[in-house]
């Protein structure tokens, strides 16, 4: 009993995420062949990771977020300022890792200031952070002045474009973040404190956590995630869309790190389900991209299949699923 | 009815409640009990927490149908649906925090949903007129359209009032309405029900303030564990005999004190040297010896919490100091607290106390871990030793120390919540409530536990409402009344006797006050 319940938690991800693989190589024979070219893989499944490596890491700072029953809506708008400001450091002639490093500071100044909002000020968090996702779009076009400023920087270009080991550095990237932050909090105490202060920050506050360094610190995190995920999309594209990176990004890392198995009333969380939760939406946009369907036909898959995920995830399913998994499979519908 | 009840013609009752029941999965919130409300009278409904006393408010209000028993109004059955429902009755309820609208103005919250309309628009120059001759009959001289919530709560309170005796007329409920008024507000607000009561309003009236029930009310109805006690006029009864009846101690008083509680002592381990904050507890001084437990009794809403709250840090004193085995100390936030060597058992075990979703180990640890900081982790053997251990001692039953903590017994959950402050080793240990909704078992754990730690040598403060218990395991008992430390009792006063006398007694100050 017990048993099968924890292999049915732990599992319901990866199976989930399998599942939409298959089903893109039947609508797509060609989905799972992979090509080495000029010292780097290329196919499908690569694009996967490649195209889901933004709002995975995106992901890695949510899921911490919303495990103290936060959330960070500002991430997407902050993601277009990381990238307004590295473009216009380099255009203005400073070197690429100068730039990075403007980037970052914006992101971790963003991550600080909605972290004080709702530790120190106790505004509730999606108040908290809309006022940054409204705001941070429109100083991202203010660095930008309106246009799209394009650069040439060869940094830039290869943290969005270039390859390590043969793959692209987004993967790269995103893999050696989810490593650390997974690392970060599960070899130290912090995850611990992170659920406590989610389910209770009352009775953590009491239990003698610094509950609001730690929700300044996540916040923090959440918003150096996001100033790296804009660099990503910066140097992928060969400049800064103030208006259109990293728009409703916010809202598939939300969804990644539900469909990880974080609940969004705090508690329980995992860095690398949540990664996974961002590779099920990223397979899901390429598969009906590869698949020949009409691209009008995304949003609509996608809302069906990640209801399916949440069904499947949800206490009613998981009452069913106890009491008649054995009798039929299909007990989720 | 017993008393004070079956000399009133039944018919006479404005609202009765007869023989009702209220009963929450396995749990009797309310037990047969009887309520007769008279009209004119200002009726007080008391009991400690968990009497009952707000599941009867409910039912009275439509907000719960009884499982037994039946509710009368003028002597007819009726059957309340809902709160709007009771309104129709003429039943209107006014709750401790304000339930209005603090950016409108204070004419459109006393007729919201009814204003005065004219041509289908809202006829302001009308109702503002409407809204300053109410006020004025509650002597209240403000200006109609000025936003409620630039009002001091008292004013705010009797536009609440107002609004509810507009809309229902014949029964008032006020639950708790003077919990956030300074004395003159009180003043004030007692004067408005007093002229309700004259204009034969039915009102039941809520409070934790002794002072109040007398000042105020012509009857009293007492509930224990969801019982009815006793419903009587108050001019039948001294306050030591209400206290006794609403702690319990109608029968003999059984308590008798622990030698080993009354051993000497000699090593201070706190001093607090008139230590208090504003608006939570009166500055007091306490010294603390090690091997000692100092029982801390009083009502509910005594300060006795408070007191245990700016001790520990969480609201931090704003008054006085504090030493720690001769050096002054500063506790500014619980994390100081704890630094020290200090650790609370809160009283609301679910909200403050536990993680639901977080193991019965991590749940064990992470006081400990909270001192060791963010770097130092425990590792799983570690949390699963000291889990293992202390659950052990404690005598958790729990299947597996992975399981959540929210599958436990209250009982077990408590067990736990002392589990994780033994853990971090303190010298100091401040129980609020330990023993309160747990069952029999645990209960004796508990106390067997304290009775160990402080022949141990740790230093103990336990806030109880539980009399023998607090007699049983203290070696000096603290006695709080209106936020106030009023009296330390030691040696042969530590008695249930003298305890109730103490909490009971009627102090000079406020005698005058309330008279005033």
């Amino acid at each position: 009993m017990t048993r099968i319940s924890f292999g049915r938690i732990l599992n319901t991800q990866t199976i989930a995420l399998v599942s939409v693989l298959l089903l893109n190589w039947i609508l797509f024979p060609g989905f799972f062949k992979i090509e080495w070219q000029d010292g780097r893989l290329f196919g499908s499944l690569i694009d996967v990771l490649n195209r889901g490596a933004p709002v995975a890491i995106l992901a890695i700072g949510m899921t911490a977020v919303i495990a103290t029953k936060g959330v960070d809506l500002s991430v997407g708008a902050v993601m277009a300022m990381s990238g307004a400001v590295a473009a216009t450091l380099v255009v203005a002639g400073y070197s690429g890792p100068v730039a990075v490093g403007g980037a970052l500071a914006v992101g971790l100044a963003c991550g600080l200031w909605n972290g004080i909002l709702v530790a120190v000020l106790d505004i509730q968090p999606i108040i908290a952070t809309l006022v940054l996702m409204v705001a941070g779009r429109g100083i991202a076009q203010l660095i930008t002045e309106g246009s799209i400023v394009t650069f040439s920087d060869p940094t830039l270009i290869f943290i969005g474009t270039g390859s390590f080991l043969g793959m692209p550095m987004p993967v790269v990237i995103a893999f050696a973040l989810m490593v650390l932050v997974t690392l970060a909090v599960r070899k130290t105490a912090i995850g611990l404190f992170i659920e406590a202060v989610g389910i209770n920050r009352s009775a953590a506050t009491l239990a003698g956590i610094r509950s609001r360094l730690l929700l300044i610190s996540v916040y923090s995190v959440s918003g150096l995630c996001a100033a790296i995920a804009g660099i990503i999309v910066a140097g992928d594209i060969r400049g800064a869309d103030a208006n259109n990176a990293g728009l409703w990004l916010e809202l598939d890392a939300i969804l990644a790190a539900v469909i990880g198995g974080t609940s969004l009333l705090g508690g329980r969380f995992s860095i690398p389900m949540s990664v996974i939760g961002a590779l099920i939406i990223q397979a899901m946009n390429t598969g009906i991209l590869v698949s020949g369907y009409p691209p009008e036909f995304n949003l609509v898959v996608k809302a069906g299949i990640i209801t399916v995920i949440l069904m499947i995830q949800s206490p009613l399913a998981g009452q069913v699923l106890g009491f008649f998994g054995r009798k039929k499979s299909g007990a989720s519908r | 009815m017993r008393l004070g009840g079956r000399d009133v013609a039944e018919t006479a009752f404005r609202m009765e409640a007869r023989g009702v029941s209220k009963i929450f999965g396995t749990h009797k919130a309310l037990d047969t009990v009887d309520f007769g409300l008279l009209a004119g009278e200002v009726h007080a409904l008391l009991g400690e927490n968990g009497a009952g006393k707000s599941t009867l408010i409910k039912i009275l209000t439509g907000a719960y149908q009884p499982d037994g028993g039946e509710v009368l109004v003028d002597g007819t059955p009726v059957h309340l649906d809902s709160p709007l429902h009771a309104q129709s009755f003429g039943i209107g309820t006014v709750y401790q925090e304000v339930n209005l609208l603090p950016n409108r103005s204070v004419a459109e919250n006393l007729f919201l949903g009814h204003q005065p309309t004219r041509f289908g628009l809202v006829d302001r120059k009308r109702m503002n007129k409407d809204a300053r001759v109410l006020l004025k009959r509650y002597g209240l001289e403000i200006d109609p359209a000025s936003e409620l919530g630039s009002h001091s709560v008292a004013v705010q309170q009797i536009v609440a009032i107002a609004r509810a005796v507009q809309l229902s007329g014949k029964v008032l409920i006020l639950d708790e309405p003077t919990a956030s008024l300074d004395r003159d507000e009180v003043q004030r607000l007692f004067e408005v029900v007093a002229s309700l009561k004259r204009d034969g309003l039915a009102i039941v009236f809520i409070t934790h303030f002794l002072d109040q029930v007398f000042a105020l009310a012509d009857r009293v109805t007492i509930l224990r564990n969801g019982k009815l006690v006793d419903t009587s006029r108050l001019s039948d009864l001294t306050r030591t005999e209400l206290v006794r009846k609403m702690l319990g101690k109608d029968i003999a008083f059984s308590g008798s004190t622990s030698l080993e509680a009354q051993r000497p002592v000699t090593d201070v381990l706190l001093e607090f040297k008139n230590y208090g904050r504003k608006r939570s507890v009166r500055p007091f001084t306490l010294t603390i010896h090690k091997g000692e437990v100092i029982g801390v009794a009083g009502l509910l809403g005594s300060g006795r919490t408070e007191m245990a709250r700016v001790m520990f840090g969480i609201d931090p004193s704003d008054e006085g100091s504090v030493t720690l085995n001769g050096k002054p100390i500063s506790i500014r936030a619980a994390t100081d607290a704890i630094a020290h060597g200090f650790g609370f058992c809160p009283e609301d075990r679910k909200a403050d106390g536990i993680f639901g979703d977080l193991s019965v180990r991590e749940n064990i640890v992470i006081a400990l871990q909270g001192k060791l900081g963010w770097f130092r982790a425990l590792n799983r053997d570690e949390q699963l030793d000291l889990a293992g251990q202390f659950g052990e001692s404690m005598d958790i039953r729990a299947a597996s120390l992975d399981m959540p903590v929210k599958l436990l017994s209250g009982g077990n959950q408590q067990k736990v919540i002392l589990a994780r402050w033994l853990a971090t080793d303190p010298a100091f240990l401040i129980l609020d409530e330990p023993t309160r909704g747990i069952d029999v078992g645990a209960h004796a754990e508990i106390v067997r536990t304290i009775n160990r730690l402080r022949d141990d040598g740790m230093a103990l403060v336990v806030i109880s409402s539980e009399i023998d218990e607090v007699v049983a395991y203290s070696s000096r008992v603290v006695v709080m009344r209106d936020r106030e430390m009023v009296a330390e009792l030691r040696g042969e006063d530590i008695s249930p006797a003298v305890i109730v006398q103490a909490i009971a007694t009627h102090g000079e100050a406020t005698s005058e006050e309330t008279a005033a």
